[in-house]
């Protein structure tokens, strides 16, 4: 695939790159080439040290030690803007984009020396033409869905003529579509000579679209492939080591009558930015996992918020909890009649960043573990509670009085979950669960899930990431633009169909 | 009423509205990029005693202004060090920028107590000025008064149409993402402050030089405040602070002059109208939860780490 | 050399404990300089501001009396501020709890025992109402409780003298702006002979032990730590954050009119023009420097409380003007945000060149 002769130093290669922080080590002896006209993919799994590497060479961060060399000659990237000025272009997992401020705005705002507003509209149209990539320079980014915003991001690297383009896990907010859309861009890129390092844990993406692979573990290069001629268990085991992939499925058996139900609920959103939800109907049984998948910013948030009760319904028969209205009721009541929540965010939602495991377990468990007596709050009940958690749900922690910021992602997501679990939930919803936690954790979140369902309880998953909810859910609905489709087993669907669905905003 | 009382009026209520309107444009800056100084109050009071200081001392109002806008500075630099390097808390840092600033006033003024200054000079235009009733109302004000004006299409100007202006709202809208792109987030968040502090430091100028030409203590009677509101009201945007500023500029002589014009009301009532105005406008815009989450800097008040 | 913040895992305790002391050391530091750029002899100043004021029985008593409407307005505004809560407008609640107590005292000039206790929950009922302006408007019409707050002291510091200039005038008081003296009924008792040391100091210890019990021991102190740590938090728990800005701006203002029927009902006696002389604002000052915890705001009320009566020392004994107060007041504050930054981050040292995240 490459056509570059070996004489021609490699575009960009890196030798020795290390970084700590503290006591923790990000990235040690980093070794890496990306040749021109290559789709180089960086593979790792969260919290393998891809994002550190990736600021590193886009100046964001300064190695601790190492040598980066561009074209054959050593560099020192000391800020964006020397990254920009040697031709490297990033498409960030977080957008950097500003809700209130236009596309063509935006797009000046990640130029050294933008040309005048005029201009730059008409250079933005080009780009959009000429990739596919349809965008209006005078809309507000705030208005935009998820796809528009990465074609933002693109549009404003492309149109540095970069000859380095870096893409962090840029698919993992698109619909299937979308992602053979961006596919068709990265292979034009290639064509015109353009390099890109695509960061992503996705085996199937990348053994489709790139030439070479370098695989990272624990902050350190692991192996060096070219992915089309390695298998989805061979790339695995090189991310994973020894780790477990899939989730044991206990058997379970579906009950009759729905333990969580939503009965036409509409309800629009509080947020100027939000989603409304429209004629929303759902049913949740003992016994069953049900996943709503879709692309954020599609009314999960505002359908998650409805659920727990933290915003309440309209109408107090839109909700049903075990056949009982509970729309008008908060979250306490809900959670004293069987419900369980884990929301997306957690630290600042799930947990408090700087109250100790203790407090945090009682942030829920007050509701129904006897944790406030006459007011006062029982010290005695509510540190043995998290230790309990701790204990149950392997958290590694340093005890119930280390602080919710000090734990890992993955370790304060068991917490959380666990912090539900031990409550013994009748019905449990949990958001993202896995999000940007390390496989390990993953596997023992999603097992935590199944065996909750197998045990009787009704499981609902709300997941952008469509593999999980494929391997766990039993059954799936799609949520587009706050419209929810039908939930329909999974082994009748198909991921086309479902990203058909998915498209919801972006469709319209 | 005759013409030259409303003529008189309008002076007033130009008088009455410069000092908030400068202290407003520069807290609308900051607060563009991010960052809630709450010690406008205290930066006008140390602005006020410095520029009566400095006037007084060298007999040159416009080194009193010249001295008030550096003082302004100052004190918002300490307070940019502390929110902005040192990453404390902005509310409570404001807070003690305004007690400190009292006190500091106090302190400092305790000589110029009672003496009297020349008022800073009209700008006098030949032939514009004479000119009965448009001659006082439109140019018989001095330099701030032209310069807080021209101060309103320039701070719009700047932010809607220069590139800078561009980047210190995207600094205020989402500092992470104006880092991760390269733009110095705490050097802007810097300038803006210290900007916000100079347009203080020339309000105080303008009450001790022109408003009332003496010191005396407090005497800002939370105007500072006055403009943080008037700031919400504007919902940050400058050509509709501009309107808030002459609106209370109004309230402010409507609340001076309504005894003379016969009305039987104890002062003490009377002075409270700005107060109460204050809360009146703010509960107005406010309630428009919307309008304020779609103009308000995002960013508005919270720590900035880069690292984090 | 640059000056680095990386952030720590979790606060640490011992900076939480160490800062305050700190920031005390640093103002008395910056204080000599300040006295030495007035052109006085710093130590004899420092001594004269801070040991002089202790050295008798009057200067202790002076002390707790200063101490205790600090200690109890702070303990209200802690609430608030660990709520998220910025209630800066504690003066005009003080205020209003004078004019409401003291009101009482001046309709029941005649009253009996029970005259006192009346006054104490009418005070306490004048800080709460005024508090619940900005209570209400916070929750109704979503508008800042900092304004708000703060212009409503205006405005009752401006109804106290519209009261003592005319209608509540004394009308024996030879025209003064003042009210008639209140009945002895309605004056909290001296406690120790020679001072003026009053039972309002009582007041304070119970409220301290009150404001010990919510914060670390009650629920409903949790939620508002939670509500004030992690406002999103507290929707997923389920408390309601409408009910404690309530709460939290009742509980404030209500000790505040408590420190304002203190005062008047204690060392003045009768309404004034001004019943404090900026208690509601320094209790601010009081507030942080005590951590936000009420048995951290008794010493932290106890030194703001010697910096007011070192003020007037100084300006006795060395004819430096009262402000000076203020100006330490403001610096002692300064100091501590600033050392703040040691609890949440590690402050490391480098070297331009060196090569560091």
């Amino acid at each position: 695939m490459t056509a570059t002769p070996d004489a021609a130093p490699p575009r960009l290669e890196l030798e020795g790159i290390a970084k700590r922080f503290g006591d923790v080590v990000a990235n040690e002896d980093i070794a890496l080439d990306v040749r021109a006209g290559e789709i180089h993919a960086l593979l790792g799994e969260n919290g393998a040290g891809k994002s550190t590497l990736v600021k590193i060479v886009f100046g964001l961060l300064q190695a601790d030690a190492g040598e980066m060399r561009w074209q054959g000659r050593p560099v020192r990237i000391a800020n964006p803007s020397a990254a920009r000025a040697l031709g490297i272009g990033i498409v960030m997992q977080h957008f950097a984009l500003f809700e209130s401020l236009t596309v063509a705005e935006n797009v000046a705002l990640g130029l050294d020396a933008p040309p005048p507003m005029r201009e730059l509209n008409q250079r933005i149209a080009e780009i959009s033409e000429r990739y596919g990539l349809r965008l209006d320079p005078g809309r507000h980014v705030q208005a935009l869905s998820v796809g528009e915003r990465q074609r933002v991001e693109i549009v404003r690297c492309l149109i540095q003529d970069p000859t380095l383009l870096i893409m962090d896990e840029p698919t993992s907010v698109l619909t299937p579509q979308e992602v053979e859309a961006l596919f068709a861009v990265l292979r034009r890129l290639r064509a015109e000579g353009r390099s890109v390092l695509y960061i992503s844990h996705k085996l199937e993406e990348i053994r489709a679209l790139c030439d070479r692979a370098t695989v990272l573990r624990g902050g350190r290069v692991v192996s060096t492939c070219v992915p089309a001629e390695e298998s989805n268990a061979s790339l695995a085991a090189m991310m994973l080591g020894e780790g477990k992939l899939v989730p044991d499925r206990p058997p379970h058996a579906r009950e009759a009558t729905p333990r969580l139900e939503l009965r036409d609920l509409s309800l629009p959103s509080a947020d100027p930015f939000g989603t409304a939800l429209q004629h929303i109907s759902l049913a949740v049984h003992g016994g069953e996992v049900v996943g709503i998948a879709g692309v954020a910013g599609n009314g999960q948030a505002e359908l998650a918020a409805v659920l727990s009760g933290e915003v309440l319904a309209p109408s107090a028969g839109a909700v049903f909890l075990e056949g009982q209205e509970v729309g008008r009721l908060g979250p306490a009541a809900r959670r004293k009649r069987g419900l369980a929540f884990v929301p997306e965010e957690r630290l600042g939602r799930g947990a408090v960043p700087d109250l100790p495991l203790t407090g945090n377990g009682l942030l829920s468990g007050y509701a129904t573990q006897p944790l406030v007596k006459h007011g006062l709050i029982d010290r005695l009940g509510t540190r043995r509670f998290a230790q309990a958690v701790i204990e149950r749900f392997g958290v590694r922690a340093g005890g119930p009085a280390a602080s919710a910021r000090s734990l890992s992602g993955g370790n304060l997501q068991r917490f959380i979950i666990g912090r539900e679990l031990l409550q013994q939930p009748r019905v449990l919803i949990c958001v993202q669960p896995t999000w940007g936690i390390d496989a390990l954790a993953a596997t023992a979140v999603q097992e935590a899930l199944l065996q909750l369902a197998a045990d009787g309880a009704a499981v609902l998953v709300i997941s952008q990431d469509l593999d999980e909810l494929m391997a766990i859910a039993d059954r799936i609905a799609v949520i587009g633009a706050g419209r929810l489709s039908v939930a329909e087993p999974v082994a009748e669907l198909s991921v086309e169909q479902i990203g058909l669905r998915m498209g919801g905003r972006d469709a319209a | 009423m005759s013409p030259d009382f409303i003529a008189a009026v309008l002076v007033a209520v130009t008088t009455a509205a410069t000092p908030l309107l400068l202290a407003g444009l520069g807290e609308l800056v900051t607060e563009k990029a991010g960052v809630l100084n709450l010690g406008v109050e205290g930066m006008m009071l140390v602005g006020a005693v410095g520029g009566f200081a400095a006037a007084s001392a060298t007999g040159s109002g416009l080194t009193g202004v010249g001295v008030a806008a550096l003082l302004g500075m100052a004190t918002a630099a300490l307070f940019a060090f502390l929110t902005l390097t040192l990453l404390s808390n902005q509310v409570a840092t404001g807070l003690a920028l305004t007690i400190f600033g009292v006190g500091l006033s106090s302190l400092l003024g305790k000589p110029y107590i009672g003496m009297p200054l020349d008022r800073l000079p009209p700008l006098n235009i030949p032939g514009l000025s004479d000119l009965p009733l448009v001659g006082p109302v439109l140019f018989g004000h001095d330099a701030l008064v032209y310069l807080s004006l021209a101060a309103v299409p320039a701070v719009a100007w700047f932010l809607m149409r220069t590139r800078p202006g561009l980047i210190l709202r995207s600094v205020g809208e989402s500092p992470e993402a104006a880092h991760a792109l390269g733009h110095p987030v705490i050097a802007i968040r810097y300038a803006a402050t210290l900007f916000g502090g100079a347009m203080s430091g020339l309000a105080g100028a303008y009450l001790s030089l022109a408003y009332t030409p003496m010191w005396a203590e407090n005497m800002s009677a939370g105007r500072g405040w006055i403009a943080l509101a008037l700031v919400v009201f504007a919902t940050w945007k400058p050509g509709r602070l501009l309107l808030g500023a002459y609106l209370f500029g109004l309230v402010l002589i409507l609340q001076l002059h309504a005894q003379g014009l016969g009305l039987a009301v104890p002062s003490q009532w009377l002075s409270m109208l700005p107060y109460l105005a204050t809360i009146a406008v703010l509960v107005l815009i406010s309630r428009d939860a919307t309008r304020i989450r779609l103009n308000a800097p995002a960013s508005i008040g919270k720590v900035f780490h880069p690292d984090t | 050399m640059r000056l680095r913040l990386e952030a720590r895992g979790a606060p640490s305790a011992a900076m939480a404990w160490a800062t305050p002391p700190a920031a005390v050391l640093a103002t008395l530091v910056a204080g000599s300089v300040l006295f030495a750029g007035l052109g006085f002899d710093p130590l004899q100043s420092l001594y004269s501001f801070f040991i002089q004021p202790l050295t008798n029985a009057y200067g202790i008593g002076e002390l707790a009396v200063k101490g205790a409407p600090l200690i109890i307005c702070a303990v209200g505004l802690s609430i608030g501020f660990r709520a998220n809560v910025w209630n800066i407008g504690a003066e005009g609640q003080l205020t209003m709890g004078a004019i409401c107590g003291g009101g009482v005292a001046l309709a029941l000039p005649d009253a009996g025992w029970w005259l006192l206790p009346v006054m104490v929950v009418a005070g306490a009922a004048g800080g709460m109402a005024w508090a619940a302006i900005p209570a209400f408007l916070r929750t109704r019409f979503n508008a800042n409780e900092i304004l708000t707050s703060l212009m409503l002291s205006y405005v009752a510091v401006l109804i106290l003298s519209y009261l003592v200039h005319g209608p509540w005038r004394d009308p024996a008081g030879f025209n003064f702006p003042e009210s008639a003296m209140f009945p002895d009924t309605g004056m909290l008792p001296v406690l120790w002979e020679g001072t003026r040391l009053h039972a309002g100091v009582l007041l304070a210890v119970a409220v301290v032990l009150a404001g010990w019990l919510l914060v670390s021991r009650a629920f409903l102190g949790f939620q508002i730590a939670v509500a004030g740590m992690a406002p999103a938090a507290a929707g997923y728990a389920g408390f309601r954050g409408k009910r404690l800005i309530w709460l939290s701006l009742l509980i404030g203002g209500g000790l505040a009119g408590l420190a304002g029927l203190g005062e008047v009902a204690g060392p003045i006696g009768q309404l004034r023009p001004t019943v404090s002389p900026g208690y509601g604002f320094t209790a601010i000052i009081v507030a942080f420097l005590g951590r936000l915890h009420p048995l951290g705001i008794v010493p932290a009320g106890l030194l703001v409380a010697l910096s007011y009566i070192g003020g007037e020392t100084v300006q006795i004994e060395l004819g430096m003007p009262v402000a000076v107060a203020g100006v330490f007041q403001g610096m002692l504050l300064f100091f501590l945000l600033a050392s703040d930054v040691l609890v949440r981050y590690r402050v490391r040292l480098t070297r331009p060149g060196e090569l560091v995240a």
